[in-house]
C-alpha cells in the first residue's frame, strides 16, 4: 500500500473538516469539524511512522523505530481530550448567556 | 487485491462519506452519530496499520468519552434541528469553495511527490502492542506522562470554572 493513498484520504478528511468550519454556523458542529480534522493529522502520523518501521526493518530486521511517533499520537489524544473538555464547557456557558449556539452571534466578545 | 487492500477501501470510503454527511446533516444528533463513525473507520486504519493500542484508545477515548459528552451537551441545550437559522447558501457555497480548494491545492503539490516509491507494508509485527509501548511511555517519555496527569487536572478546574452558574 503506497504511502500516498494515506496522505490523500487524510487530506480529504482535512478539507471536510476546514470546510465545515467555515460553512456550518452551528458551534458544536464546528467544534466536531475540528476533532475531525485532528483525527485525519493523527492518522498520517501514524502512517507515517508505519512507513518509517517498513524502511527501518529492511536495514535491521529487529528494528523496532516507529513506536515513538504512536506515543506523540497519544499524548496528541491525551491534549485533545483536556481540550474538548473546555471547549465544551465554553460552549454550555455560551448557550446559558445568548440562549443560542449560533456562532453569528459571537461577534461582540464581550456581550 | 487481498484482504487488506479490500479493507483499506472499505474503510476509506466510509471514512469520507461519513465526514460529509457528519458535514452535511442538519440535525445536531446526527452529526455526532456520524462522526461516531469516522472514528470507528479511522480505527480501523489504526489496526491496519499495525497501531493496536492506539485503534482501542481511539474508540475507548474518542468514540466513547468524547462522543458522549458530545451528545449530553446536545441534550442538556435541547436545540431544535432548525435551530441553525438559514443564511442562505452563500456562506455554504463559500465554505465549500474553500475547503475543495485547499483539497485541491494540497493534492496537486504532493501528487508528484518523491512518496510515491514509499511503501507501507502490511500488518505484521508487535510494534504497536501495549506491552511495547508502555515500556517506552514509563521509561523514556515518563517525564511527559505524568506532566499529562497535571494537565487533566487543570482541564477539569478550568471546565468546573467555566461551566459554574455565577
Amino acid at each position: 500500500m503506497p504511502i500516498n493513498y494515506y496522505l490523500f484520504l487524510s487530506l480529504a478528511l482535512f478539507s471536510i473538516g476546514v470546510a465545515g468550519v467555515l460553512a456550518r454556523r452551528n458551534a458544536l458542529i464546528v467544534f466536531m469539524c475540528i476533532e475531525l480534522m485532528l483525527n485525519a493529522v493523527n492518522l498520517l502520523l501514524v502512517a507515517f511512522s508505519r512507513m518509517h518501521h517498513t524502511a527501518a526493518v529492511l536495514l535491521d530486521p529487529t528494528s523496532k523505530a516507529g513506536a515513538e511517533a504512536q506515543i506523540l499520537v497519544f499524548f496528541i489524544m491525551v491534549v485533545a481530550a483536556a481540550e474538548v473538555t473546555v471547549g465544551l464547557a465554553i460552549i454550555v456557558m455560551l448557550y446559558r448567556n445568548i440562549r443560542s449556539v449560533d456562532i453569528n452571534f459571537l461577534n461582540r466578545l464581550k456581550y | 487485491m487481498n484482504t487488506s487492500h479490500l479493507l483499506f477501501w472499505f474503510l476509506t470510503a466510509l471514512s469520507i462519506l461519513s465526514a460529509l454527511m457528519m458535514v452535511t446533516s442538519r440535525n445536531p444528533v446526527h452529526s455526532v452519530l456520524w462522526l461516531v463513525l469516522v472514528f470507528f473507520s479511522i480505527s480501523g486504519h489504526y489496526i491496519l496499520l499495525n497501531a493496536q493500542f492506539l485503534a482501542i484508545v481511539n474508540m475507548i477515548v474518542y468514540a466513547g468519552a468524547i462522543m458522549v459528552l458530545f451528545l449530553f451537551v446536545i441534550m442538556l441545550m435541547n436545540t431544535q434541528s432548525d435551530a441553525e437559522p438559514h443564511h442562505g447558501n452563500r456562506m455554504r457555497l463559500a465554505g465549500t469553495l474553500a475547503g475543495g480548494s485547499l483539497l485541491l491545492v494540497l493534492v496537486a503539490a504532493l501528487r508528484e511527490s518523491e512518496l510515491r516509491s514509499l511503501q507501507v507494508s502490511a500488518p505484521e509485527g508487535n510494534i504497536g502492542l501495549v506491552a511495547r509501548l508502555g515500556s517506552i511511555l514509563f521509561t523514556d517519555y515518563v517525564v511527559p506522562f505524568e506532566l499529562s496527569s497535571v494537565l487533566f487536572l487543570s482541564a477539569m478546574v478550568g471546565a468546573v470554572m467555566i461551566g459554574k452558574r455565577h
